[in-house]
């Protein structure tokens, strides 16, 4: 178990490490220099050649990738805009703010958003999906697999703005999405959050619905499931214990994806609501050509992704005794 | 459909053919000392090779022109992996396998080229071995089109011909394997196996998946196949009634190892190694006559093959021997020509058995559970 | 109809002290080509004790006949009709609680591959405990201490240790091992065993073969054995049923089957079958053709098409007329008594040499 949680962490680091160097090559592929949108109207060769020196630029790409590889590790006094602990990103070329304190002032957002939505959509999937299953063949399974169908189908910045027009502007059924943090008050932080909530949870928990369904029904047809019958457990019980723990696999699997790239920024969502989490800035940095922030924002998405790969193929080990982690 | 297969066998088969090529006992195909491991990875922090599964380990087999050979065995015993390396699907680990006098071990896809035409195979399941979007003729004609080879009159006439060998209806090339049946399938993957006239098919359980009745069909079709055509066959099976209907000369493996080679004959009614007169008591015969049940003798086995990633030393057999001594343990037996086989007939092992497979005078009841049982019973 | 040679009663269909008693049972499935007739009008009887081989090819509906004895089947696709009774009890028109009550207690299974029918999520000992617990009320740690008695019984080396372990850590014939303890463990009065013995090696269908007569011996089951070999059938089996294309064709004691057979579809089986005893210089004769369809089954009776003495009953009674299984011994066939008698002996016999 340890062994495979260090291989793996191992290989995690060596893809971030890779990841890394690409998108380092494609901003220098860019065919925009961020000095010249940071120089405004007045802008002379001197000034933007100032600039690459001062965001060093100027230096080549193997010793810029160096600089930067060295500052997330042991952090840097060399920026202009003041010291830069590690893990040192370095400063936004469009707000000089500090990158890593940027992340982390967006991630309470991102975090709400999602693990709020991931609590809703996984309850409101699963028992809609194991009900259907249950139910297989009945009007509440035709149903449920219909109109996880029909929802499944739509997108955020469609159902959003309806819901926004309908709930909030019409009827001011409830309040405008906005993030409020928790610790100053849990309730405006939930009454903020309501709305993308439910419209990101709606759209996710049709797609679990429809996999918890198939995936049920497909284990209620293993043979081990059918012996269990024959040795006289109930239908409850085969469908609890024996079929529903075979049905997690990929649940489990398409879960752990999710979880970790809406928390790596739910970029539709954000936008869609308005709220400033850390989807938001990986837009603001690409539209930017802000390098320093750009990463930051990728190797964070990256990380999350990774974690929760980790996370998954740990979770496998548990639900079924023939994985064994190495 | 149906209907049109029926009978073709009915009416060829029972006169066994005077066409036939004889064994000549010219060598075709010579495999020495053919060894295959599987590497198994393991370790950290880096994954390496750990260990080796020892698929096969060190055989011997000689294939006459026109002959069939049969190679039986329980799963795990690498009769499969033998003939996957004699047809080149596999590289060996070591050790040489000569085909016609020319050592094709290792031999590149382009030297091989040649020889592929010659060596075929037929697999076991009727299923997954044909592509389920070509049609037949097309899979038929496959291995003509890939050696680009243009029979007098067109690949089709020579596809039509095939179907018409192996049984089926020549106007069925233009069909999809799905519509037809297990035992037509199988008989597709004949006809393919026929189309490059090869000198040597190895068939790896090539009836195992069918049906009794429709067994009876392949095994006879593939009789019929070697003796009107003088293709030796590689007959790779676990069923041993079905080998000793359809090869001339058997070897017994076991772990990697062939333990008892010699003719039908000798094998199935003269066998020396314990694991041989075990794998034949073991079969479950239909007594059509009434008395001659009592002659067998009846030996059960304890427990199941041990490992091929770590095989018992010396015999590989002596963990569930009832005859094993330190010298087995110590000691691996040769497969020689022992005292009292015939020409031909080797055996690997210290303490060989009589030569016959009739009653002994107490039962051999090796698993602990039928002998507790047995004991409470008796 | 063909004559009964034989005095009905001491085997098939006649007795009235059968513990299990199948009457006419029809079972079809509905699938998006149309509806499978599976089971066709079937009909057999199994006293205490006895052993009932049925054998028959994929199709032939043995697997899904006592799928159907359980209650098994997914009743959402399947329609049956006819009287399973066990015991007295009728089983079609039970409810689902009372046939769980009956599953693993008074009935039992055990399946072709152990691999695939054993969970791969609990260990042995608990799978073996489950019915223990559910059917006599046991407590957790004397279930498991009779599943480990089980597991000793069946012949694991080790019992104790190897309870903890998984499916996947026990080797295939461990396994099957494993899935008779768990069938046995509540003693049941009737076994269906539906090849059990196909996925195994040799050596260890010996064992496992043996193991099961042995215990039957102790047990005093009846047993439902169902395989295509009849070489197993002949080592395991009182009674023998044939199967064809959803129907019985043929039954009796198995010297009765094997030794006198009735049915053109028996001939063709044994002629078809290599024997390590047989006559190398006699071919094979397979049966021609391939088992029909049963979206679409033959007319009449449905060997029909395959069978070479069609000629010998004269007219389209073949095609036309269904051929009745009498009570007892007997083959489902238009042929005359003698006209078999005489095939047999003269065509068939000789082949099997």
């Amino acid at each position: 178990m340890l062994r495979f949680l260090i291989r793996r962490t191992l290989g995690a680091v060596v893809i971030l490490f890779l990841l890394s160097i690409v998108t380092f090559l494609l901003f220098f592929g860019m065919p925009r220099d961020p000095a010249l949108m940071m120089c405004g109207k007045a802008c002379t060769p001197a000034n933007i050649e100032n600039i690459h020196h001062v965001l060093g630029l100027d230096k080549s790409i193997p010793e810029q990738y160096w600089t930067f590889l060295h500052n997330i590790v042991l952090g840097s006094d060399a920026f202009t805009q003041g010291p830069c602990p590690a893990p040192c990103f370095g400063y936004s070329y469009n707000t000089n703010e500090a990158v890593w304190p940027t992340l982390m002032d967006r991630l309470p957002t991102t975090v709400s958003l999602t693990l709020g939505a991931a609590c809703v959509f996984l309850l409101v999937g699963l028992g809609t999906g194991l009900l259907a299953a249950w139910k297989r063949g009945t009007l509440i399974d035709k149903t449920f697999t219909a109109g996880s169908m029909v929802i499944s189908s739509m997108q955020i910045y469609f159902l959003g703005p309806l819901v926004l027009a309908v709930f909030v502007y019409q009827s001011h059924l409830f309040d405008k999405p906005a993030y409020n943090p928790f610790t100053a008050d849990p309730v405006n932080w939930f009454s903020g959050l309501i709305i993308p909530w439910v419209v990101l949870s709606t759209i996710f928990a049709a797609q679990y619905t429809r996999m918890a369904r198939s995936s049920m029904v497909e284990q209620l047809q293993e043979e081990h499931v059918r012996t269990a019958r024959a040795k006289g457990m109930s239908r409850r019980y085969v469908f609890f214990r024996y079929a529903w723990r075979g049905s997690l696999i990929p649940i489990v699997t398409i879960f752990g994806i999710d979880l970790g790239s809406l928390l790596g920024g739910a970029v539709i969502t954000e936008y869609t609501f308005g709220l400033p989490g850390l989807g938001q800035l990986a837009v603001q940095s690409v539209a930017f050509s802000d390098l320093p922030l750009l990463l930051g924002v990728m190797l964070f998405a990256a990380t999350m992704i990774l974690l929760f790969n980790i996370i998954v193929d740990t979770c496998y080990a548990f639900i079924d005794p023939r994985v064994r982690l190495a | 459909m149906k209907e049109e297969v029926v009978t073709k066998d009915e009416a060829t088969v029972p006169a066994a053919r005077g066409a036939a090529a004889e064994a000549s006992g010219e060598p075709l195909l010579v495999v020495d000392k053919l060894v295959k491991h599987f590497p198994v990875k393991g370790g950290f922090p880096i994954r390496r090779t750990v260990g080796a599964v020892q698929a096969v380990d060190g055989i011997d087999l000689t294939v006459h022109v026109g002959e069939s050979f049969g190679l039986v065995g329980e799963s795990g015993c690498g009769k499969s992996t033998t003939g996957r390396l004699i047809t080149r699907l596999l590289e060996p680990t070591s050790g040489k396998i000569s085909y016609r006098g020319q050592d094709i071990s290792h031999a590149s896809r382009k030297q091989l080229a040649p020889i592929r035409s010659e060596i075929q195979m037929i697999f076991q399941d009727p299923y997954s071995s044909l592509n389920p979007r070509q049609t037949v003729g097309k899979i038929i004609s496959g291995p003509m089109e890939i050696n680009d080879i243009n029979p007098a009159g067109g690949r089709e006439k020579r596809v039509r011909e095939l179907l018409e060998i192996v049984g089926l209806n020549p106007e069925h090339f233009n069909r999809f394997p799905h519509e037809f049946s297990g035992g037509q399938r199988q008989r597709i993957g004949v006809a393919r196996a026929l189309a490059l006239e090869p000198k040597l098919i190895v068939a790896d359980e090539p009836v195992s998946a069918l049906d009794v009745s429709i067994q009876a069909q392949v095994v006879n079709l593939l009789q019929q196949v070697q003796k009107d055509l003088g293709i030796a066959f590689l007959f790779i099976a676990h069923d041993l009634a079905v080998v000793r209907h359809f090869s001339q000369r058997v070897a017994v493996m076991y772990l990697g190892k062939i333990i008892e080679v010699g003719d039908r004959d000798s094998i199935y009614a003269r066998p020396r190694h314990p694991y041989t007169h075990a794998l034949l008591s073991a079969v479950p015969e239909v007594n059509l006559d009434g008395d001659e049940e009592a002659q067998r003798e009846r030996i059960r086995l304890a427990g199941d093959v041990p490992s091929p990633i770590s095989p018992p030393s010396g015999c590989r057999f002596r963990t569930r021997c009832w005859k094993a001594t330190e010298k087995c343990a110590t000691e691996e037996p040769p497969l020689v020509r022992i005292s009292g086989n015939g020409p031909g007939h080797l055996t690997a092992c210290h303490f060989p058995e009589e030569p016959t497979t009739g009653a002994r005078d107490e039962d051999i009841v090796l698993d602990p559970a039928l002998a507790a049982l047995e004991e409470t019973e008796g | 109809m063909t004559t009964v040679t034989k005095e009905p009663g001491d085997s098939g269909a006649a007795g009235g002290d059968a513990f299990l008693s199948v009457r006419d049972l029809h079972v079809s499935f509905k699938t998006e080509d149309g509806i499978v007739r599976a089971v066709n009008g079937l009909s057999f009887d199994l006293q205490r004790g006895r052993t009932l081989g049925i054998v028959g090819e994929s199709g032939s509906g043995k697997s899904v006949t006592n799928l159907t004895i359980l209650g098994l089947h997914n009743p959402m696709f399947t329609t049956i009709d006819g009287e399973i009774l066990l015991d007295g009890q009728e089983l079609i028109t039970a409810r689902e609680s009372e046939l769980e009550k009956l599953r693993g207690n008074k009935a039992a299974m055990i399946f072709q591959d152990p691999l695939t029918a054993l969970s791969p999520y609990y260990t042995v000992g608990r799978q073996i405990a489950e019915p223990f617990m559910k059917h006599t009320g046991a407590s957790k740690k004397a279930a498991w201490e009779r599943a480990v008695e089980m597991l000793g019984k069946v012949g694991i080396p080790h019992p104790k240790e190897r309870a903890k372990d998984y499916p996947h850590q026990f080797s295939g014939g461990m396994r099957q091992r494993a899935m008779i303890a768990m069938a046995l463990v509540c003693n049941p009065d009737l076994l269906i065993a539906d090849e059990p013995t196909t996925a195994l090696d040799v050596t260890v269908q010996a064992q496992i073969l043996d193991l099961l007569k042995d215990l039957q011996q102790e047990f005093g089951s009846a047993i439902v054995f169902i395989t295509h070999d009849l070489g197993v059938i002949a080592d395991m089996a009182d009674d023998i049923m044939v199967m064809y294309a959803g129907g019985a064709v043929e039954r009796g004691t198995v010297d009765e089957v094997l030794r006198a057979p009735q049915h053109p579809y028996t001939w063709g089986l044994l002629n078809s079958m290599p024997r390590l005893g047989s006559d190398l210089g006699t071919p094979l004769t397979p049966i021609p053709g391939t088992p029909p369809s049963l979206l679409n089954p033959p007319s009449g009776c449905r060997f029909h098409p395959r069978c070479t003495y069609q000629g010998e009953v004269g007219g389209a009674r073949c095609v036309d007329e269904p051929p009745l299984l009498p009570p007892g011994r007997g083959g489902a066939c238009h042929l005359t008594a003698e006209q078999k008698q005489t095939i047999f002996i003269e065509q068939i016999k000789p082949r099997l040499r």
